[in-house]
């Protein structure tokens, strides 16, 4: 049988809302473009984006502007964030959302007309941009209508909509193909045939979102298995920081088949209050030291601060995400949860049946429709899920482009650095469209610099008997009790509080199960065959877990999304260190990097005395580089 | 509380398959996607069933439980008693495995749709819309493009012959929320709907209505209300004289 070639200037891996604003920019540049998504069109994680998109448009309270966001998305991320990615993602994003509407977004509105923006848990002002809690479902529409709408035109033009940006769905990339150190292509399988497809372009970018399907309980879909993460280590890159994960403080607890789904911040945006099984609000107990200016410590001021936000603090459920995830989990612990293990979250008391129905209208028919709960009337049972990976692939800033790897971009989720140790609920969407369009600028920019680079013999043969050595098995493993195991590995050894020994055991066994997974065989045949399909996903998420298990084991403090029993508390030499996680053939090693220092002008939009809780007397002392 | 249950579901491909009865264990609460992973984890490794969010929010579970279209999401194992649960794939699509079919009919037809036009002259940032003038766009924008209008239809159900000429319900809202648009500047796209795409096929019998997860009134507030000002100027004969003589776009 020939095989499958396609030749392409730009290759997207990924279908989400990073992947199809790196298309559309690389496309109106006038390349030609290939998105590869895992499922169909459309389905990408993205949709699951409920709370909104933050950008400092100043719509609601017009003292809003980039300064406050950076300050903001910084104090969040615990200050591990890359300035540079944090400063351009504040400072672009408010064009990056107005765009959508030249696109045909429909944002709600305020009442002059513009677009309505609404709180968010770690954000000063109301900031984030939404469509009731469907937000995500508003971005990836807008943008594969806006590919529809390029196609068009090329189809106008040209005779074929498909001939200068094409959708390939339900495909699966194995590896990707590099020749004299730059890249090459990709290569992979339909999922509907198993029929092996080979890709020939100099430049791909990698937005594969993130790696929650390693964790028992998470968020996300089947899809997150870290596909891209694996895949830049193998091609030469370096995945940073890959110990934080967001453990979202509320994910549905019951029943059992939806636990982990999410329950949008936006829930405590509109003023839903925690409680524990005494009735107790207790999120006042657990402010900490470096917020206790800017969140209420009693409850008549957190509901004054709905009305008047101006003269009051914030409540504190909407604390940044690590905080509140923290809280929930030493309140079950203590024994003051719920029956199933979560705590309460309630909105019913605040806002009237109507005015819930229409704000959060797919969380009240989420909780309706699984759980039998009525949101309007009583309580919902919320608990920690894993939700996302803050850690990535390491990337230069302004062009994406994967340090290591000429000809790589990665964007979205799968990119680390912008959220530092952990990310604020809405800077995920403005993320994807701010560095997805960067992406997609270095990539036109590298292909035009540096013209085609054709794929070898010899790395066709490579990759195709990878594919193939699963069917060529007999007796093997079975990839979905391996997949099974490692998420119990994961979930007990690698979650929200760690220790190090725990870690070793975990660093121990995962590498157990990588041993025993070059044994999977697969039955069936190749056409759409999902036990051939999670053979390969589970290779790419025992990298990642292997990568975050030996990260979380290195970084002897807590800090965002990784907490250390052994170790609590922040340490200022930390904030310095970004854990390095590279790929040898065998296994994953890690190393120590600087971050970069802050320049003056961005150290100097801080109070001093801020900083001097996340930084050491020196770097207080040289105030920032010039 | 863990019980044995009864499903049978459809194997096969486009060549040859059938109905395969299994008993799984269900547990409290549980969805029927939650039984057929059951099954595919520790029966039949390579059952093929699409899935994403597993929360009613990506529409890719679409499938016909107990001859319904419905997301096998956000069905209830429970709501069948003791009755044997049957899985079956969409049937106006193609077969391609088990429970997936072949959907890209949707996907064609969704390039067939005219792109939104935005104002020249309007800036990023510029656009002043009233919130009751989006929402009625927004309804339809709530879509997760399930395809369980375009599967339930009887247009195209049995009738492979109208899919050339008729973009089914999920195309008939995509119009409707460009037409109803604030900002778009396409003219006649209702026109379109009548000439182009089929809206005269639909006879209005809210079958789409009935199986949108998502309670879109597809019929009452997107067919309808095409159908209804398609009919105005074409049968009025004063305001079709009026488009002749006045070139006025009235669609």
């Amino acid at each position: 049988m020939t095989l499958e070639r396609h030749t392409y200037d730009v290759l997207v891996i990924g279908a989400g809302g990073a992947g199809l604003r790196a298309a559309v920019e690389a496309r109106e540049s006038g390349l030609r473009v290939a998105i590869i998504c895992k499922s169909l069109f459309g389905k990408a994680h993205t949709v699951m984006a409920e709370g909104g998109a933050a950008a400092s448009m100043g719509n609601v309270n017009d003292n809003d502007n980039w300064m406050v966001h950076f300050r903001d998305t910084m104090r969040g991320g615990k200050f591990l964030n890359h300035f540079r990615m944090a400063e351009l993602h504040a400072k672009e994003a408010p064009d990056r959302i107005w765009e959508l509407e030249t696109w045909g977004a429909l944002f709600d509105r305020t009442k002059a007309g513009k677009i309505s923006q609404r709180n968010f848990g770690g954000h000063e002002y109301p900031r984030l941009a939404h469509v009731g809690d469907r937000t995500g479902l508003e971005l990836i529409r807008t943008m594969q209508q806006k590919i529809v709408q390029l196609q068009q035109k090329d189809g106008r033009e040209t005779g074929d909509m498909e001939s200068g940006i094409k959708v390939f769905a339900e495909l699966t990339i194995t590896d990707i193909l590099k020749e004299n150190g730059k890249i090459s292509g990709a290569y992979g399988y339909w999922r509907e045939s198993g029929a092996e497809v080979l890709f020939e372009a100099p430049a791909v970018v990698i937005a594969t979102g993130g790696v929650g399907k390693t964790f028992k309980i998470t968020s996300n879909s089947w899809e997150g298995t870290g596909d891209g993460h694996a895949l830049a280590l193998k091609a030469g890159a370096n995945l940073v920081d890959m110990e934080f994960l967001q453990f979202h403080p509320t994910g549905m607890v019951w029943p059992p088949s939806v636990r982990g789904i999410l329950v949008t911040e936006s829930v405590r945006g509109e003023g839903g209050v925690l409680t524990n099984n005494l009735g107790e609000r207790f999120m006042f107990k657990y402010i900490p030291d470096v917020f206790k200016d800017k969140y209420a410590d009693n409850e008549a001021e957190a509901d004054r601060w709905y009305e008047d936000q101006d003269n009051n603090r914030r409540p504190p459920e909407l604390l940044p995400r690590d905080e509140v995830a923290r809280a929930i989990n030493t309140e079950v612990k203590a024994g003051r949860g719920t029956e199933h293990g979560g705590v309460f979250l309630d909105v019913s008391k605040r806002l009237s049946a109507e005015i819930i129905k229409k704000r959060l209208p797919s969380m009240w028919h989420q909780f309706y429709e699984l759980a039998g709960v009525d949101i309007t009337k009583e309580p919902m049972e919320v608990g920690p899920t894993c939700h996302y990976v803050m850690g990535g692939v390491e990337v230069e800033p302004d062009t994406a482009a994967a340090v290591g790897v000429p000809g790589l971009f990665a964007a979205g989720e799968v990119a680390g650095g912008m959220h530092g140790s952990n990310r604020l609920g809405g800077n995920s969407l403005t993320d994807l469209l701010v560095f997805g369009r960067r992406a997609g600028i270095g990539a036109v920019d590298f292909v035009k610099k540096n013209g085609a680079n054709p794929v070898s013999q010899a790395a066709i043969t490579a990759a195709a008997a990878k594919i193939q050595a699963p069917f060529d098995r007999e007796g093997g493993e079975n990839s979905y009790s391996l997949h099974a195991e490692l998420q119990e590995i994961t979930h007990n050894l690698v979650g929200i509080i760690r220790t190090g020994a725990e870690l070793q055991d975990a660093i121990a066994k995962i590498a157990e199960i990588r041993k025993r997974s070059a044994n999977v065989s697969v039955s069936g045949g190749r056409k759409f065959n999902p036990g051939f399909h999670l053979a390969f996903d589970l290779d790419n998420m025992l990298l990642v877990a292997e990568s975050t298990a030996k990260s979380a084991i290195n970084r002897e403090e807590s800090r965002g999304g990784h907490t250390r029993d052994d170790f609590p508390g922040m340490n200022n030499k930390w904030r310095q260190i970004n854990n390095i996680s590279s790929f040898d053939g065998n296994q994953v090693n890690i190393r120590e990097q600087v971050l970069p220092t802050i320049p003056k002008e961005l150290f100097d939009l801080f109070d001093i005395h801020e900083l001097e809780k996340y930084m050491t007397p020196e770097e207080i002392a040289k105030g920032g580089s010039n | 509380m863990t019980r044995n249950i009864k499903l049978r579901i459809w194997r096969g491909d486009s060549t040859d398959g059938g109905l395969k009865d299994v008993v799984v264990e269900a547990n409290e609460g549980e969805v029927v996607l939650d039984v057929i992973h059951r099954v595919q984890a520790t029966q039949m490794g390579d059952l093929a069933v699409r899935w994403n969010c597993k929360a009613g929010k990506c529409g890719s579970c679409s499938m016909e439980i107990n001859g319904k279209p419905r997301l096998a999401c956000m069905t209830q194992v429970a709501s069948f008693g003791e009755e044997t649960i049957t899985v079956t794939p969409l049937r106006a699509f193609p077969i391609i495995k088990d429970l997936v079919t072949d959907v890209s009919f949707n996907y064609k037809k969704a390039m067939e749709i005219p792109a939104y036009e935005h104002p020249e002259n309007l800036a990023p940032g510029e656009a002043r819309m009233e919130q009751v003038d989006v929402e009625r766009s927004q309804e339809f924008r709530k879509c997760i493009e399930c395809f369980l209008c375009q599967d339930v239809c009887h247009v195209v159900r049995d009738h492979e012959e109208n899919k050339k000429s008729f973009a089914g319900p999920r195309f008939f809202i995509r119009i409707a929320e460009l037409d109803m648009h604030p900002l778009d500047m396409l003219k006649n796209r209702k026109k379109t709907a009548q000439e182009e795409h089929g809206l005269g096929m639909c006879n209005i019998t809210k079958c789409c209505t009935e199986v949108c997860p998502e309670h879109i009134k597809i019929t009452d507030n997107a067919i309808i209300p095409m159908k209804e000002r398609v009919a105005d100027i074409k049968y009025d004969p004063v305001r079709w004289l009026g488009t002749k003589i006045r070139k006025r776009e009235g669609l």
